[in-house]
């Protein structure tokens, strides 16, 4: 706040708002409980930091605006960018045409690495092929694990969706689980397919298919109720994000079914679920890890010559399960929004 | 227009202009036709058709609480479907309808709980900003005569931005903070997001809020002077303007009615789920535009009603519920939609042609 700047609307709007504040507080609309004053300092780990030149390293996403998992990658990128002295630029598009024009974008700024997702690998290819004709090393993460190679790929950071499914299908067939549904909050995406397919292949019971509406969760919540009064039989919903896993949760009540909730991914509040038991297990493929891995090897590989999986195997992240076992150890890390 | 000017006289008001109401020709139509010939009565049959053609199909719509879960669906369409449609009739379209909605429910959530405020405080505040983009959308449409679709894309492109930076910005995470521990917050449910008891079915509070809404709709649209401006400006501004009709006024507040309900439904959101992610709400617009025209809403203003919408939003949430309900291949999920959809507007305009060509 620039308390003697000369311009009086700069000064005056957070005099006003500081002005609003301190009325609300004072008219007794303080909240005794919860909030930002509860909420511990989060602490940074601190891991010393890299001497080495300044670098730049793009990151570029399929993310679609306001999602909580690649919040999370970002930050795992960010992390690593700070402790390696590089500059970071992230950008991101679910479109794949649009994902691709941002590689070249990177390209055309002559950056030093590029880490990519590849969740629609075709539309990707040809502009990676750039990239390596122009010396830029290219890694990639999260998704593309059947293609990495094929394009050229220094080596990946991941999880096998597949794999991760059918370890998600094993942990249920132990939680006696016999008519489970699998809920996929965007219809035609490859990945989220991928999941249910693998969950589908070794658990033991009977599979079920929804899709819902993502970006509508009063939809979500009704749409996941009409499925457990449809069909009584269903034990347990699978859900493939961890807010609608949240969601889920109030669509078995208010179906009045018994069924139990189980997810792929976190965040902090589904973290609080699985400690309090609202929710049996989340499958977590460490998006933070993700994104600090994918930077951090960029770094090693121009200054050391290293690359993680000998440019073979890729580097899995997943999946990690998080159950009432071990989520309070998770749950301190959670809180940051790094878990 | 030629909706509107067979429809009034059915409800024995004046027409808002031109003498043609009187020309005598439509009260010798007999009372089925002239039914007919109101907006609201071809969707509400194209709705009818839905029920009954799942209640035949799915077994499971039949009991109760499915009825509960479909109209609690329909009820957060609804809720916003009115005051779009109402705006429709006024002879624009808002756009940022959709995200309008999440901005509300994401400021109420990071005031109260970056502050530390009781949660009344951020949904008071929420209620304020959600008027200020209403009223923003509504003056800059009236001041410059462009046409609402380019405003409100632009307010819509801003909200959807906004969102995720500030939240971003003030949380560090996409998502806001669980609130639910928060004072207020028990208050604050009962009134947006509870449910209670009918004879054994658990049904949500937004669905009686949405039935009031509409009741109020309904009223101000036909029985009040307000009413009639909205039908005035929707139809043509300048003789609207020549006649009195306060024109900046009425569209401007009719924005903010927009505004309105996106807070209602924001905090039903807030309180039905303690957090917001800031990348919700997106094409929900469309699916509010579609209600209201389904309803019997001019794509081109001066004609539609606020009950018509109601049967839109039903209709709208009994076909997404009702495809669940049958346990169709969910696949083919949107493309039933679609064809459902479709077929019931088919209904819908049949009905209109054959009770207003005569």
């Amino acid at each position: 706040m620039d308390r003697s700047s000369p311009s009086r609307s700069r000064r005056l709007a957070p005099m006003v708002a500081v002005a609003a504040a301190a009325a609300l507080t004072l008219a007794g609309c303080a909240s005794a409980h919860g909030g930002k004053k509860a909420e511990e300092a989060a602490q940074n780990a601190s891991a010393g930091k890299a001497n080495t030149p300044r670098m730049t390293v793009a990151l570029v996403t399929h993310q679609a605006p306001g999602d909580t998992f690649w919040d999370t990658v970002r930050k795992g990128a960010e992390a690593a960018a700070a402790k390696d002295n590089i500059k970071l630029v992230y950008s991101a598009d679910p479109n794949a045409g649009n994902q691709a024009n941002l590689v070249q974008n990177a390209i055309d700024q002559k950056v030093d690495g590029i880490a990519v997702t590849l969740a629609k690998p075709d539309a990707m290819k040809g502009v990676i092929g750039k990239a390596e004709q122009s010396g830029i090393p290219v890694v990639g993460l999260n998704s593309g694990l059947s293609d990495w190679k094929k394009l050229g790929m220094l080596e990946f950071f991941g999880q096998d969706e597949s794999v991760a499914g059918e370890a998600f299908g094993d942990k249920l067939n132990t939680t006696g689980a016999k008519k489970i549904v699998c809920v996929v909050q965007e219809q035609g995406n490859v990945g989220l397919t991928q999941r249910c397919d693998g969950v589908q292949k070794t658990f033991k019971g009977t599979t079920e298919t929804l899709y819902v509406n993502g970006t509508d969760m009063p939809s979500v919540r009704s749409t996941i109720t009409a499925k457990l009064k449809q069909d009584s039989s269903i034990d347990t919903v699978v859900t493939l994000g961890a807010p609608f896993a949240l969601t889920a949760v109030q669509s078995v009540g208010d179906a009045g079914s018994k069924a139990k909730v189980a997810t792929f991914d976190l965040n902090k509040d589904l973290v609080k679920a699985v400690q309090n038991g609202s929710i049996e297990f989340a499958v977590d493929q460490q998006p933070y890890l993700q994104g600090y891995l994918a930077v951090d090897a960029l770094w090693l590989y121009k200054y050391n010559g290293n690359y993680s999986g000998g440019g073979v195997q890729p580097v899995l992240t997943g999946p990690a399960f998080v159950d009432k076992s071990n989520v309070d150890k998770v749950a301190e890390f959670a809180a940051k929004g790094t878990r | 227009m030629s909706m509107a000017q067979q429809a009034e006289p059915a409800l024995g008001r004046p027409p808002a202009s031109g003498p043609k109401g009187s020309d005598g020709r439509t009260t010798r139509r007999p009372l089925a036709l002239r039914l007919l010939a109101r907006p609201e009565v071809g969707v509400f049959l194209g709705a009818a058709a839905v029920l009954v053609f799942f209640l035949i199909a799915a077994p499971a719509v039949r009991q109760g609480s499915s009825m509960a879960t479909i109209l609690y669906q329909s009820s957060t369409i609804g809720i916003m479907a009115l005051p779009v449609a109402l705006l429709m009739i006024g002879g624009e379209f808002d756009l940022s309808s959709g995200v309008a909605v999440i901005s509300s429910a994401l400021t109420a959530s990071m005031l109260s709980y970056q502050l530390t405020l009781n949660v009344w405080s951020g949904v008071i505040v929420a209620l304020a900003v959600s008027l200020a983009v209403g009223f923003f959308n509504g003056w800059l449409v009236v001041k410059t005569g462009l046409p609402s679709f380019l405003i409100t894309l632009g307010t819509f492109l801003i909200l959807q931005g906004v969102n995720l930076a500030v939240t971003k910005l003030v949380t560090g995470n996409v998502a806001t903070d669980d609130i639910s521990d928060m004072d207020g917050f028990a208050q604050a449910r009962k009134i947006f997001a509870s449910s209670f008891d009918v004879g054994g079915v658990q049904v949500k509070i937004t669905i009686v809020w949405w039935l009031v809404f509409a009741a109020l709709a309904t009223w101000v649209l036909l029985r009040t002077k307000y009413g009639n401006w909205i039908f005035a400006v929707g139809g043509n501004k300048e003789s609207a303007r020549a006649v009195g009709v306060p024109v900046t006024f009425t569209k401007i507040s009719l924005f903010m009615l927009v505004g309105l309900g996106a807070w209602f439904v924001g905090m039903h959101n807030l309180f039905s789920f303690n957090t917001v992610q800031s990348g919700e709400g997106v094409s929900n617009e469309l699916i509010y535009i579609a209600a209201a025209v389904i309803g019997g809403c001019l794509l081109t203003g001066g004609a539609g009603s606020a009950i018509g919408s109601v049967f839109g939003a039903f209709m709208f949430g009994m076909v997404n519920q009702g495809i669940v309900y049958a346990g169709w291949n969910p696949d083919w999920f949107k493309a039933f939609l679609g064809v459902m959809l479709l077929g019931a507007v088919l209904i819908n305009q049949w009905v209109q042609r054959t009770a207003t060509r005569r």
